[in-house]
């Protein structure tokens, strides 16, 4: 039977290749997958060593997949405006819409993503796999970490409970004092045209990010835009980057 | 009667660990605990050793789980990563340094690295394959467990006229909301996490160090080892530890095992640079222009950014400034003295209740 369906059409027009028992056909099975071939055929065997990598680059992936897929359809049962989204947690936590766990998994894997990539980075570091050539890469990866707590930071605001609203007020406060950007910033009182301030409370920066003075329905909106599409866009693309710049840069780091 | 004994025994030791924990002592510890394990990593790393501190941590962290005020911070819902955070971390800690305690062994022995052979390559079908395929597994059946464990935390709905207290940013950002008792937000919020960023960008092209490119060690590299660890340890993890778990109602510190009363009282009186050096030491008013006033001030903080790194330049990094040369040297003795500058100013408010170095509301700018 199973040997039926491995050589009858279907089979092979999906799988170009036999079962990976040898060299040939387990390179094939890497190069001819398109997920699989973010990996190279054959890598250093110091660099798979468990206690090498820690595998948290690798997991640091994966639980933005797991993020990716419990994140839509979360989707489906929130709404971003003040009136519902508090009340549709409530639903989901209350089993009303019966998601179970999603977002239990949401949240958790959230926070082991950002415990995850800083493991990452230490082990780079303590690699030195930092040096040339992956000078670059590094600086990608610093990138991704900062997206990787906005994205965190951003999603804190969305079940819209005082735990949420009153951790963005105090992280967004900060904006408010950026130096000529924030209106309590040094600097920010020089630019003005005729004693009139260019930066006030209604269009610094905590304003731009708010969308308001404080954290309201704009703010739930913004972050909900922010943390759903723009954010995970620019993501996948750094992530594109620093995978392909892994392979160009001589895949995992050992010694030269 | 026995019984009363021991009680009476632990509440002093509990009174004894809240004490060691106040921001002075547990900061000073944390600094003099990465100091005493980087000189003897491979002490400290050996696994018998490792297995004795790890064990007696978590034996401690379990017997605190009995007193309630311990456990009611470890259990919030959003502070269980941070426990799960220092785990990993001292782990992670414990493995690299293992690794770079028998390479450096190894090179003095003029054996190879445990990364050695280059050429020693092995198919990804099926040896990487599985790793991944296994490691994802296990993520999932651990993620599954948490969620099933503990609830995603949802308190009251949202309202603006009712302000918690303590407000708390999320814990990942609490090392920097920490920092706000010693700076302004424009430097706590804005400057030094925009420098963090920068500096760890630069940091491959400020390090010319080409050994321990690609290997665990730290014999070959102990400065900037050191350096990243002070930062990133102490300066960032232990500071959100420190945030989460110590500070309560009024940011006003709480020792592990004591009750977040909202009505405790911490007695301060910061007094700025500018007053100690025109009215306690020269025993005259303050200057009418800021320039003036604040004077002393913008000299020494003039002197921490550019003295301090020339005299440095000709002294313990005399090597370095060769190596690494003028514009390189620049930014990183910039970056490396804003960082220090966090310590200096941490130590001065514990021994001289030091507010500002430059106050200079007028502007408003304040160091």
């Amino acid at each position: 039977m199973i040997n039926w369906i491995r050589e009858g059409q279907v089979w092979n027009s999906i799988f170009r290749h036999g079962v990976p028992r040898d060299r040939r056909t387990r390179a094939m099975a890497i190069l001819s997958n398109v997920f699989l071939h973010l990996h190279p055929v054959a890598v250093r065997k110091s660099g798979i060593r468990l206690s090498f990598t820690w595998c948290m680059g690798g997991l640091t992936f994966f639980l933005f997949l797991v993020e990716i897929v419990t994140g839509v359809l979360l989707m489906f049962y929130y709404r971003p405006v003040v009136e519902y989204a508090y009340f549709d947690i409530e639903a989901m936590r209350s089993g009303l819409v019966s998601m179970g766990l999603l977002r239990e998994i949401h949240r958790w894997a959230a926070h082991a993503m950002i415990i995850s990539i800083w493991l990452h980075m230490l082990r780079v570091f303590l690699t030195g796999s930092y040096k040339p050539p992956r000078e670059f890469n590094w600086g990608v990866g610093v990138i991704l970490l900062v997206l990787t707590m906005l994205l965190s930071f951003t999603g804190y605001l969305l079940p819209w409970d005082q735990l949420a609203m009153w951790a963005i007020t105090v992280g967004s406060n900060m904006a408010r004092a950026t130096p000529l950007a924030g209106y309590e910033g040094p600097g920010a009182a020089f630019l003005a045209i005729d004693g009139v301030p260019l930066v006030h409370a209604g269009s610094d920066a905590r304003f731009q990010l708010l969308a308001g003075t404080f954290v309201g329905p704009n703010a739930l909106l913004r972050f909900y835009v922010l943390h759903c599409v723009f954010i995970p866009v620019v993501v996948t693309i750094l992530i594109g980057v620093h995978f392909w710049r892994i392979r160009k840069d001589g895949g995992v780091s050992g010694p030269l | 009667m026995h019984y009363l004994l021991a009680a009476g025994g632990i509440e002093r030791v509990k009174h004894a660990i809240n004490t060691i924990c106040e921001p002075a002592p547990f900061f000073i510890l944390s600094c003099a605990a990465l100091a005493v394990f980087l000189i003897g990593y491979r002490f400290w790393t050996r696994p018998a050793v490792a297995a004795l501190l790890g064990l007696s941590a978590v034996l401690y962290y379990a017997i605190s789980g009995l007193d309630e005020n311990f456990f009611s911070i470890i259990s919030k819902p959003d502070n269980v990563p941070i426990s799960i955070m220092m785990g990993t971390v001292a782990f992670c800690t414990w493995l690299a340094f293992r690794q770079a305690a028998i390479n450096d062994a190894r090179v003095e022995r003029g054996e190879p690295l445990l990364e050695a052979g280059a050429d020693d390559k092995v198919l990804v079908w099926p040896d990487l394959v599985y790793i991944e395929f296994i490691a994802l597994i296990l993520c999932t059946a651990g993620l599954i467990a948490w969620a099933i464990l503990l609830r995603a935390p949802l308190e009251q709905p949202a309202d603006p006229s009712v302000a918690p207290n303590p407000a708390k940013a999320p814990w990942y950002f609490l090392g920097l909301q920490e920092l706000l008792v010693y700076f302004d937000p424009w430097i706590a919020g804005v400057l030094l996490p925009g420098l963090i960023i920068l500096g760890l960008i630069a940091l491959p092209y400020l390090d010319k160090n080409p050994r321990g490119n690609g290997y665990y060690t730290f014999k070959e590299r102990p400065l900037v080892i050191t350096m990243y660890m002070l930062g990133w340890v102490v300066l960032w993890v232990v500071l959100i530890v420190f945030g989460t778990f110590l500070r309560g109602p009024n940011w006003i510190f709480f020792g592990p095992y004591e009750y977040w009363d909202a009505h405790k009282l911490a007695a301060l009186l910061n007094i700025d640079f500018r007053d100690l050096f025109w009215i306690k030491a020269l025993h005259q008013g303050l200057p009418s222009h800021w320039l003036v006033r604040e004077a002393p001030g913008l000299i020494f903080i003039g002197f921490w950014f550019t003295g301090v790194p020339i005299l440095m330049a000709w002294t313990c990094f005399r090597k370095t400034y060769r190596q690494i040369g003028f514009i390189r040297y620049a930014v990183m003795s910039q970056l490396l003295m804003w960082m220090f500058l966090v310590p200096l100013k941490m130590a001065l408010r514990w021994t001289i209740n030091l507010h500002y170095f430059i106050a200079i509301p007028e502007l408003p700018f304040n160091v």
